[in-house]
């Protein structure tokens, strides 16, 4: 989906933005991504090399992850406005897992002739862990 | 590895990135969105000035980078993390830019594992710039070798 647009005049700190959730990660989804990002690290999706690592099995990319709470900033702003996107990996995610991705707006600043945004981010599992925390800044269109 | 500080300011071969409309729809698809922004070049032209890629898609330069472009760090891959990542967008970018991409290490340092052991960290900036010489991107990615094979 599209972002609607959303004018800076019209958000206030405190706002929660738009939640992106996918259940049930799939090996087949870390495959996606591998081929998508040209990330072949083995230890997300081979098995035997997975186990030889000391893992229970082969684990999503953190990018992956990354990737997917980046929607919660361009549900909210629109790709085109994002201007800084900051993310770090606490957990990680393990197929079958659920993510969460929500997001709050912390500061609202112009600078160099831009309406900002600052922002929170969060990925969390089903268990309500945190995967990764992150931060946003994004342009919002003014009324003037 | 110990915390090298002469790797600092080791930068790898500029890498040549063509951004492409097919493997952007890959990406969105791989992240599961489904923005027209990525798909519908009609669409995409009206609202951005063309189908832009979605805000980690930087980090497929790994699929025009040869090993030659990421600085060698000597870290040992069972035991490396990914601590953290950031994109800074300076200009637009849209599917046709041709863009280069350098990589420097810009610090190296160590700190004592929750588990034991020492964490080696090493953190790489990586610029983007257009075919017109314009920075349109900044990436930052912290890398982390950990004391022992990595558990949760």
């Amino acid at each position: 989906m599209a972002a609607p647009t959303r004018y800076w005049e019209d958000v206030k700190e405190g706002d929660a933005l738009p939640e992106v959730k996918v259940a049930n990660l799939t090996r087949t989804d870390f495959v996606k991504y591998a081929g998508a990002s040209g990330d072949f690290n083995p230890i997300h999706h081979d098995q035997t090399f997975a186990e030889a690592s000391g893992n229970p099995t082969v684990f999503a990319m953190g990018m992956l992850n990354a990737g997917i709470l980046s929607r919660v900033v361009t549900a909210f702003a629109g790709r085109p406005n994002v201007r800084r996107y900051k993310v770090r990996f606490a957990t990680r995610a393990w197929p079958g897992d659920d993510i969460v991705c929500r997001g709050r707006v912390t500061k609202k600043l112009a600078q160099g002739g831009e309406k900002l945004v600052e922002g929170e981010l969060e990925a969390v599992n089903q268990k309500g862990e945190t995967l990764i925390s992150g931060s946003f800044v994004a342009a919002l269109p003014s009324r003037g | 590895m110990p915390a090298d500080k002469s790797l600092i300011g080791k930068k790898g071969e500029p890498v040549i990135m063509h951004i492409e409309r097919g493997k952007i729809g890959e990406f969105a698809r791989a992240i599961k969105d489904d923005d027209r922004l990525y798909f519908d070049e009609a669409y995409a032209t009206r609202e951005a000035g063309g189908i832009m890629p979605p805000v980690t898609f930087l980090q497929t330069v790994s699929h025009w980078d040869d090993g030659r472009g990421r600085p060698r760090l000597p870290f040992d891959l069972k035991r490396v993390l990914h601590g953290e990542q950031e994109f800074e967008f300076l200009a637009p970018i849209h599917v046709g830019d041709i863009l280069t991409a350098v990589s420097t290490v810009v610090d190296v340092y160590e700190k004592p594992g929750k588990r034991g052991g020492v964490m080696t960290f090493a953190v790489t900036e990586t610029e983007y710039r257009n075919q017109m010489g314009t920075l349109v991107a900044r990436a930052r990615a912290v890398g982390i070798e950990t004391g022992q094979v990595v558990k949760d």
